[in-house]
């Protein structure tokens, strides 16, 4: 059985009724097919057999065109909020030369991807690199396309192929001015054989690219009528809840589950894994009601005695410690600092925090001895397909994966312990549907977290010299928690993280923005059984709070404005010198604030783009208000300046916000915030005006959903000490006073 | 067996009176505009309109939902064609989207109440969580739905 949740290759698709609507009829806006979209519904309608004639012609694995010129771009990756979708579907329409009006898209499954070869790519969704990484190949799924519908209309016409052209969905033979619409000519384009190389457009012929197109996916988001993957229903389809042990790596003791198999809905227990217990029934909130009553012994071991304090306590220890991994490497930093008696030196902290997408975690899978289908809200769909494989017990060709549209993502839908929960439930229930759902307290005791750290920034100034004031050398010493350890375990810990360095590398994505000569920045892999984990930004969230808070104090140390100590550090650096000087321009920098207002600056180069930050604050009686942040990114290409704001401005409220807001402390080994009430995200009414400004200087293709998070904390927290004289530095703000 | 009014239509559900209003449209009415997030009204993905107020109905009994007039995103409109949501498209409001059809009850809600409301009323009343940060072109979406509905009346 199949069951499309969005829109996706035709192969996979069959007409589908859900079936026990109480209500029975239309009339309230149930969508009684999945999926909902009405444009599908039609072609939903077609058996597989028939159905590539209803769909149009494959002219290339990107791109089918229908007989009415519809066209469908099929998209890898995986949508989030981001507008990757869009993105990527201007790449390929762009190079098509078509109608932006009559693009419409689908989701290609992993299962296809394993047949066919892998004709899309990768399909991992994460690090910004949806559009930067992929770009080349997919422009040039598009430009395919072109020349082959062009050949077919030169073939039609038997005329020179050079004599045609394309536009707008239609191919022009320029000297006898004959016209003809892609989808008179794609059936036969799609039999005809691939050239062996095709010529992408120059920048300066974009039409698509650099335009602000609205987003492909908002219609049904606004009606209600977009199901996510919590969404799903299938026929005879069960629903599961799920408590796992909350102390990570513990595991299940003695389960008194007497009372819960006898309430209502209740279908089976079920024993996950070796951690968890899952509750199996008609319907959620049934199997959520007798979780609740099914008494759990938790063996949790030497875990289950550690706490905040006792995790503040080992990171402490690192910031000295002698066992390190060497990241930047630049000129001799120990000895110019042991040079000296004249240091300065301050210490930093960032805490655990969760990344609590809208849409909890959730999959729904039908297993069977020889079969396994889920429906995922993965960020990577080919790695939910091994995930799933494995879980089974079947074959990667056994098993097909369908992937969603995400109710956020944020990096933790690239880990798929829900997934292998989900399959483990649906291989003791064989032949039977099985969703399920982690309510928002397992989201949280269940995360795997944004990595903790601590941070000691040292440094020696210039004495004198045209350098007088700036730093000579730099020690960044991080202490804490390694990623890609967790990943890499059991031996992950005797190898160097290498992202552990991002916005602190000597060359790159993420390279250090600032000309210091002597530059050391060290790791002392300081681990807990809390699992970290890729949270959006990853690690330039905490690095550059750290540099950027550090600048600010060296100019302040020095006596100078930091604005003007920044540029002097970026004079060999002109792109992220460029983004700065717009910031801050922006902001009217030099232009006197009234008393107890302040602006703050920060800078970086992370995930390939150069972005900036400006922060008006205002701090009175001790409490604090985000007047306005200019904000500049520089991320080379520019694909869709209106998403790019977006983005922006969505980079405030997440990253910001946890900087304000979001910790999670722990106790007896297991994370105290289990919900929004303890855990708050930032909201409307906190949130600043954002001006975004899009300065693409070209030759490049940079990321755009995470850079711009790891400059808003510092760009406040630096407007907060020019405001009020006060400087945070450990998070999250809420902690601190502001008087 | 309680029996409810759901965008104007009389609907008898076979449910235990105490399980929340969010799970009967979800789970037996599969009505699935009407989302989960945190289920202590907290963040307000599930709200709705009880006798036309925004209401968080994760934390409401069925039994209390019986005879009043319960709104869901799936009834705002048949086409998508109410101001908010025409503004929302207007604007390219939703990221993820998760959050919105509660965010648009909520606009919805504050607009019937407030034909022009201020930034401060926008502040007060809307308070749903957003993970994606779409809250600058929600307040825009909710004073151009404003605008929309004036534009419609005169």
């Amino acid at each position: 059985m199949t069951c499309p949740t969005q829109r996706e290759v035709i192969l996979s698709r069959r007409k589908f009724i859900i079936g026990g609507s109480a209500l029975g009829a239309a009339g309230l806006g149930i969508g009684l097919i999945l999926p909902t979209n009405a444009e599908t519904d039609a072609n939903l309608a077609a058996d597989e057999a028939t159905s590539n004639y209803d769909q149009g012609a494959e002219v290339t694995a990107w791109v089918v065109i229908r007989p009415d010129n519809r066209v469908i771009i099929r998209i890898a990756r995986s949508e989030m909020g981001q507008g990757t979708l869009t993105g990527l579907a201007q790449l390929v329409a762009e190079e098509l030369a078509c109608d932006w009006d009559s693009v419409d898209w689908e989701f290609p499954t992993p299962g296809q991807s394993l047949s066919r070869g892998r004709p899309w790519g990768s399909f991992s969704t994460g690090g910004s690199r949806g559009i930067r990484n992929s770009q080349q190949y997919v422009r040039e799924g598009g430009a395919l396309a072109r020349q082959l519908l062009l050949a077919a209309a030169a073939q039609r016409w038997q005329v020179p192929i050079d004599e045609c052209q394309a536009q707008n969905s239609i191919i022009t033979h320029g000297p006898s001015g004959r016209t003809v619409p892609f989808g008179d000519v794609a059936e036969l384009a799609s039999t005809l054989p691939a050239p062996a190389t095709v010529t992408l457009k120059q920048p300066k012929e974009w039409q698509v690219i650099g335009r602000s197109v609205k987003r492909l996916d908002t219609t049904e988001k606004v009606t209600g009528q977009l199901r996510y993957a919590a969404d799903i229903k299938l026929p005879g389809m069960l629903q599961a809840a799920v408590n796992a042990c909350p102390v990570h790596g513990g595991k299940r003791g003695k389960v008194d589950a007497d009372k819960a198999i006898t309430m209502p809905g209740v279908k089976k227990i079920v024993m996950v894994s070796d951690d968890a217990v899952a509750v199996v029934a008609d319907h959620w909130w049934q199997a959520k009601q007798a979780l609740d009553t099914i008494a759990i012994e938790w063996l949790t071991g030497p875990s289950g005695q550690v706490d905040s304090d006792s995790i503040h306590a080992m990171l402490t220890d690192g910031l000295t410690a002698t066992d390190t991994f060497i990241g930047h490497n630049k000129g001799d930093a120990p000895s110019a600092l042991s040079k000296t008696s004249r240091l300065v030196s301050a210490d930093y902290s960032y805490p655990f925090q969760n990344h609590a997408p809208m849409e909890p975690m959730n999959a729904t899978v039908l297993w069977t001895p020889s079969r396994c289908e889920a429906w995922v809200p993965t960020q990577n769909g080919e790695a939910a397909l091994e995930v799933l494989a494995d879980a089974a017990g079947l074959f990667r060709e056994q098993c097909e994966v369908h992937k969603t549209i995400l109710g956020g993502g944020f990096g933790r839908r690239a880990n798929h312990d829900y997934l292998v929960q989900a399959t483990d439930i649906a291989r003791q229930l064989p032949g039977v549907p099985i969703k399920l759902l982690w309510s928002r307290e397992e989201d949280q005791r269940r995360g795997v977290y944004h990595p903790i750290t601590h941070c000691r920034m040292t440094a020696t100034l210039h004495q004198d010299g045209e350098k007088k004031g700036l730093p000579e050398a730099l020690h960044i010493r991080i202490s804490g928690q390694s990623i890609l350890a967790a990943l890499r375990a059991p031996l992950g810990e005797q190898t160097i993280d290498k992202a552990v360095f991002q916005s602190l590398d000597e060359e790159g994505d993420h390279a250090f923005v600032y000309g210091i000569d002597h530059v050391l920045a060290d790791h002392a892999m300081r681990n807990t059984h809390l699992r970290p984990w890729f949270w959006r930004g990853v690690n330039i969230n905490q690095n550059v709070f750290y540099v950027e808070s550090f600048i600010d104090e060296l100019a302040l140390e020095s006596g100078s404005d930091p604005l003007d100590y920044r540029r002097r550090l970026l004079a060999d650096n002109p792109k992220a010198l460029a983004v700065l000087n717009k910031a801050a321009e922006r902001a009217d920098w030099g232009r006197p604030r009234p008393q107890g207002t302040g602006l703050g600056l920060a800078v970086c180069k992370a995930f390939g783009s150069y972005v900036a930050a400006c922060a008006e604050v205002t701090v009175s009686n001790g409490s604090l208000r985000m007047n306005k942040i200019w904000a500049a990114t520089d991320p080379g290409v520019a694909v869709n300046p209106q998403q790019i704001e977006a983005q922006v401005a969505g980079s405030f409220v997440y990253g910001l916000g946890a900087a304000l807001y979001s910790e999670l402390t722990v106790k007896d080994g297991r994370v105290e915030q289990e919900n929004f009430d303890t855990y708050p995200p930032m909201r409307l009414a906190a949130m600043p005006e954002v001006e975004t400004i899009v300065m693409p200087s070209g030759g490049f293709w940079g990321g755009v959903g995470e850079p711009t998070i790891a400059v808003g904390a510092p760009a406040v927290l630096n407007g907060i000490y020019a405001a009020s004289g006060v400087r945070i530095r450990h998070l999250p703000l809420k902690n601190q006073a502001l008087s | 067996m309680p029996t409810l009014t759901i965008n104007g239509q009389q609907v008898t559900v076979d449910v235990d009176p105490t399980t929340p209003l969010l799970w009967v449209l979800r789970d037996h009415l599969d009505m699935t505009g009407t989302k989960y997030g945190c289920g202590i009204a907290q963040c307000g993905a599930c709200t709705i309109h009880l006798d036309g107020r925004a209401t968080r109905c994760c934390v409401i009994p069925v039994s209390m939902a019986e005879g009043k007039a319960i709104t869901t995103i799936e009834g705002l409109s048949k086409d998508g064609s109410h101001p908010v949501q025409q503004a929302w498209i207007d604007l390219d409001t939703p990221q993820c989207g998760y959050c919105q059809p509660g965010m648009i009850m909520a606009a919805a809600a504050l607009l019937a109440e407030s034909p022009d409301p201020s930034d401060a009323d926008i502040d007060r009343t809307i308070t749903n969580i957003c993970r994606c940060g779409t809250y600058p072109r929600v307040r825009a979406g909710i004073h151009r739905a404003a605008e929309l509905a004036k534009d419609a009346a005169s």
